[in-house]
């Protein structure tokens, strides 16, 4: 039988918020791509929550846009509504979060890519992938029986792997939004030893927004001055009139009826066999394991510009139609409500992401890539960040250039990549601040300071931008010194200034940084006193105020990282057999086997390996020096 | 390669004429240079040769510690391969605590026991069997390491280190949870809330930091218990074996307000010997069974000393006793081997097996038999090194002093209205540093730990 058969350079197979970025960032570094879906009008679908960023993920967003990656810049295309979070906080947790209108978000997305060059887009299910006898990837098989010959793949199957969709009693063998699942690419993967877990997540009802009452709600704005995601876009072009989003709350009567029907809900009666998310639970969850709390939140907000649709933030459910429908009546602004698409829970298959790289390359199929929810996470930016990595290690692996690994210092990517492939992982991965140990590093606002230079190096960053960002760092660098430099006298003008700012006059004088790191002064504030300034771009000026404000903490956090760097620097070999090593535990040899981390800090954070078997690790990697000099000095190059 | 610079006392920790303290690392002449004074005080020893030795004084600020010589070796000529200093002291255990103190306030860190062989392994000092064993080692003594450093915490301070961790996790995860998820969780009010608990758990910590100044030095040794039916000789044995050739120490008060410690130095091996006061008064009380009492001991004890009149049959107290002592590090003595013998090894050997020595407590014979068995079981790490106990002291104090700080921090940070954010970095430092005392570190720095049985400074 005559099959189609294909040669490309890279296959990405999905074209979710990992498979664009994935696909994105293979093309603009000039290989030849090919992006699969089952459907072009889902690429870059939303099918659950109608925003991008919030807490951490807004620094993921950030990130992916210091890369290079295509994320940030299509948000703020296509927001509707903006909100920095954590404002009254520190630097470090401040956290954008936009509303964006779902249709242009993927119109604007699949716009991006069909007008990529070395970029094409097929509408087809792949079933299988395709090895040679050393374990290379050669290519990716459709249900059609068309062969795609490639040098490297990269899977972003998302939620779409046997998915099904449970609304209490009644199972649709779906994907998200009833898209057809893809149900023949698990075996394949099976037959070539990987691993798969069975995870679940869910999604509330989208509701008629005619059918609300929101005189009975409070109306949630967006802030008056919009700070843009990408750190290419104007500000001053995204400041556009915004749409609201709405507050109420569930009460008793609610929670009465969902506990008087749990017998109903999937999750309960046993029917959903995937491990479902502890943070982001359904509100039978909520009523169920917070039954002390009388109410919960329920935000409404907008699916778009051009519907009327309205995504019930706060109450996804897998409860019967009739359960969902007399629950959401009960809360207020909602007793007539009618309901577009019923709330649902999904399952879906995906792997032990133990078996990644940091590349996100497959550990027994060279080659193969993976990012996004197939690799266990939750959420859009989780997935984009996973998939630009793995799309630029694809690049990198074809072009034999270095792969491009952000350590747990270097980027809220490093951290959740260093998670999901070294650590135990039973339900899908969210990323928090609370995971990032070194966060007052990591923040927003200096993502594309970090890593503007790893972004540059791989080629997806051009050349102007990374000049402009080296220029910038420049500017803050001297700025702080000036600062640090500039002498302020206990003068009569000084401490009237104080007076007038509510400020301890000065004993002696000090510099103005020190009075800068006053809670109740600024860099703007501290203008007067310091006429030789001169006037420095907005995002210069960020900056120098917080590491000036708040340098101790920052020099602390320097240290802590420090250390940190000292045991990844460590290397071990990879292919390695642990047991050859005497002296470590069972377990420990059969975890660091499957894990086989790349270095001795990787090592230390899988689960079981305890500090007695690093330190025999340790033991090993110094007697190497003399065993086999060639191959620890390969790893660990010749000491300072 | 850079590294730290370490130090520890080097000598047994117990009293003798001379003690050392062995500093070693990149900051040792440095170090040296802040708390050492020539008579004259007109010299530094980063200057002198290598391989020198220097009469002066030990200065902590414009204290003076104590009259010393100090020798200076410069790397890579000495055992570590680093520079390496040795303040040899005058031997009493206050001395060599104090003067180690004051090493560590001018930028030394404690040891980890071993730490000095480490180095010398780590730079080359050593060849590859030699660390070959050390890996043996190392696997045969790490779950015991961990079991003696946490026996040696009294349990109401470790529970209150446990209780503040419980505390400290528990802000830290509110704190954290407010920021993942800001429009659920407010922190309105927090700080204040936080305030007070912080200030509370500083006083606590500072009254861990207190106990652990008053130094209950007696303790730093093998706690071993004295027991046997009255009569059968052990207020002998402990005359004999704090006679005036091995020296009294000190008595001090132990646990309980009725229960004294001596301490005896044998051959460079400190044993506490627990209630001797009991063992002396029940003596002379015969009726005073000994038997509850002694249960107290075998619970507190690391080495028992069980002894037995060989001259009488064994009864039913001596079958009590041998319940208590079945799960114990003991050794057994026949006394009374000068007399006829109604009670041999082989009818003890039916009853329990442990090590069993002949001896005469009045005629001093078998005393010597005793101490190698007892220097036999302490260098295979049967039973506790003294130096260790040390050493984990001063490392708890420092912990316990890290914490301390971070909490100031804490309490700073609210002072200045810093947000909620900052709060939780040096909470979660407090948290890692009490962690450290009870081996429950999210840190695992963990090279240290690797010769962590061995016995430093040799």
């Amino acid at each position: 039988m005559p099959a189609i058969v294909e040669n490309y350079d890279v296959c990405v197979v999905g074209a979710g918020h990992a498979g664009c970025e994935a696909a994105l960032a293979c093309a603009r570094l000039g290989l030849n791509t090919i992006i699969f879906t089952v459907s072009v009008d889902s690429i870059a679908l939303m099918p659950c929550n109608p925003n991008v960023g919030g807490s951490s993920k807004g620094h993921l967003v950030r990130e992916i846009d210091a890369l290079g990656g295509e994320m940030g810049k299509n948000i703020d295309k296509t927001f509707i509504q903006s909100k920095m979070l954590n404002k009254s906080k520190g630097p470090a947790v401040h956290s954008l979060r936009a509303q964006a209108d779902k249709v242009a978000y993927s119109m604007e997305m699949r716009k991006t890519l069909q007008n990529t060059d070395n970029l094409t887009i097929k509408q087809i299910e792949i079933a299988e992938i395709i090895t040679d006898d050393n374990n290379n990837i050669t290519g990716v098989k459709s249900v059609t029986g068309a062969i795609y010959n490639c040098k490297a793949a990269v899977l972003c199957t998302g939620t779409y792997l046997r998915a099904r969709c449970l609304t209490g009693e009644f199972i649709n063998e779906t994907g998200p939004n009833g898209l057809q699942a893809a149900t023949h690419l698990t075996d394949s993967l099976k037959e070539h030893g990987i691993e798969m877990y069975r995870f679940k997540t869910g999604t509330p009802a989208r509701v008629d927004k005619r059918s609300l009452d929101f005189s009975k709600m409070q109306e949630q704005f967006g802030d008056e001055r919009i700070v843009p995601f990408s750190f290419t876009t104007n500000p001053d072009d995204v400041q556009i009139d915004q749409i609201s989003c709405w507050l109420t709350y569930t009460n008793e009567e609610t929670h009465e009826i969902i506990r008087n029907n749990l017998d109903r809900s999937p999750m309960y009666s046993g029917v959903i066999e995937g491990t479902g998310p502890r943070y982001c639970p359904s509100i039978e969850d909520k009523v169920v394991k917070f039954a002390d709390k009388n109410r919960h939140q329920i935000f409404i907000e907008p699916e778009g510009l051009n519907t009327n649709e309205m995504y019930v933030g706060g109450m996804s459910s897998s409860l019967p139609e009739d359960v969902q429908l007399a629950m959401y009546r009960t809360v207020p602004g909602m007793e007539n409500v009618k309901i577009v698409r019923n709330a649902y829970a999904i399952e879906y298959d995906c792997i032990n992401p133990n078996q990644l790289y940091a590349s996100l390359e497959f550990k027994n199929v060279h080659g193969l890539f993976s990012g996004g929810q197939f690799n266990g996470s939750s959420g859009y930016e989780e997935a984009a960040c996973q998939g630009l990595i793995a799309g630029i290690n694809a690049a990198m692996k074809i072009l034999k250039k270095e792969p491009l690994i952000l350590d747990r210092s270097e980027a809220y990517i490093g951290v959740l990549i260093d998670d999901l492939v070294t650590k135990e992982n039973f339900e899908p991965y969210r990323m928090m601040t609370s995971r990032a140990e070194y966060r007052l590093l990591l923040r927003q606002d200096n993502a594309d300071l970090r890593l503007a230079e790893q972004g540059h190096r791989v080629g997806l960053l051009s050349d102007d931008r990374y000049e402009w960002v080296q220029k910038k760092s420049k500017m803050i660098e001297d700025e702080i010194e000036r600062i640090n430099n500039v002498k302020i006298g206990a003068n009569k003008k000084v401490q009237e200034f104080l007076e007038r700012h509510n400020s301890i006059p000065l004993n002696t004088g000090v510099s103005l940084a020190d009075l800068m790191r006053r809670p109740e002064l600024g860099y703007e504030s501290l203008a007067e006193l310091d006429p030789e300034r001169v006037e420095l771009p907005e995002e210069v000026k960020n900056q120098v105020e917080i590491n000036v404000k708040y340098d101790g903490y920052i020099k602390r956090q320097i240290k802590q990282v420090e250390h940190f760097k000292k045991l990844e620097k460590k290397k071990l070999p990879t292919d390695f057999d642990y047991s050859k090593i005497g002296g470590l535990r069972i377990e420990s040899v059969q975890k660091l086997n499957k894990l086989q981390p790349l270095s001795i800090g990787q090592a230390s954070r899988i689960s079981g390996v305890s500090p007695a078997d690093i330190s025999v690790i340790l033991v090993y990697l110094e007697q190497l020096k003399y065993s086999n000099p060639e191959l620890f000095f390969q790893l660990n190059g010749h000491e300072e | 390669m850079k590294t730290d610079t370490i130090a520890a006392i080097a000598t047994a920790l117990t009293p003798s004429g001379i003690g050392i303290i062995r500093i070693s690392g990149q900051d040792a002449m440095n170090i040296i240079d802040k708390v050492y004074r020539s008579k004259n005080n007109d010299k530094l020893l980063s200057d002198v040769k290598s391989h020198t030795i220097h009469y002066g004084y030990i200065y902590d600020g414009e204290e003076m510690v104590d009259e010393v010589m100090v020798l200076v070796m410069r790397a890579p000529n000495s055992y570590t391969k680093e520079d390496t200093v040795e303040i040899d002291c005058h031997g009493g255990v206050f001395v060599m605590k104090r003067i180690l103190e004051t090493v560590l306030k001018y930028g030394a860190r404690p040891a980890e026991p071993g730490e000095f062989t480490k180095r010398a392994f780590l730079n080359g000092r050593i060849d590859l069997s030699q660390a070959e064993s050390v890996i043996d080692i190392i696997n045969s003594k790490n779950e015991y390491a961990l079991n003696s450093s946490l026996s040696q915490l009294k349990g109401s301070i470790k529970r209150d280190i446990i209780k503040n961790r419980e505390k400290l996790i528990h802000e830290i995860a509110f704190i954290e949870t407010a920021l993942d998820d800001p429009e659920h969780i407010s922190l309105e009010g927090y700080p204040e809330k936080l305030y007070v608990i912080v200030a509370k758990m500083l006083e606590e910590i500072n009254h861990l930091i207190k106990s652990a100044d008053n130094g209950k030095i007696i303790k730093e040794g093998i706690k071993t218990a004295i027991v046997g039916k009255p009569n059968a000789g052990k207020s002998s044995l402990l005359n004999i074996l704090v006679g005036e050739e091995r020296a009294i120490v000190t008595d001090v008060e132990g646990t309980t307000r009725d229960t004294l410690e001596e301490n005896i130095n044998l051959s460079g091996i400190s044993l506490n010997i627990i209630d001797t006061a009991g063992i002396r008064h029940t003596e002379d009380i015969v009726e005073k069974i000994g038997v509850d009492k002694a249960k107290n001991c075998i619970d507190l004890a690391d080495l028992v000393i069980y002894v037995i009149d060989s001259s009488k049959e064994l009864d039913e107290n001596d079958f009590a006793i041998m319940e208590q002592i079945r799960d114990k590090k003991t050794i057994i003595l026949l006394n009374k081997s000068d007399l006829s013998s109604k009670t041999t090894a082989e009818d003890v050997k039916k009853h329990i097996d442990k090590t069993i020595i002949s001896i005469s407590a009045k005629e001093e014979i078998g005393i010597n038999d005793l101490e190698n068995k007892i220097k036999d079981m302490f260098f295979s790490g049967k039973i506790s090194f003294n130096d260790e106990v040390m050493i984990t002291n001063v490392r708890h104090k420092n912990a316990l002093a890290e914490a301390k700080e971070s909490l100031e921090l804490v309490i700073n940070s609210i002072r200045n209205g810093l947000p909620e954010d900052f709060f939780s970095i040096d909470l979660m430092n407090a948290y890692e540093s009490l962690g450290t005392i009870i081996g429950e570190s999210l840190e695992e720095d963990l090279v240290n730990e690797i010769f962590s049985k061995f016995c430093m400074g040799k």
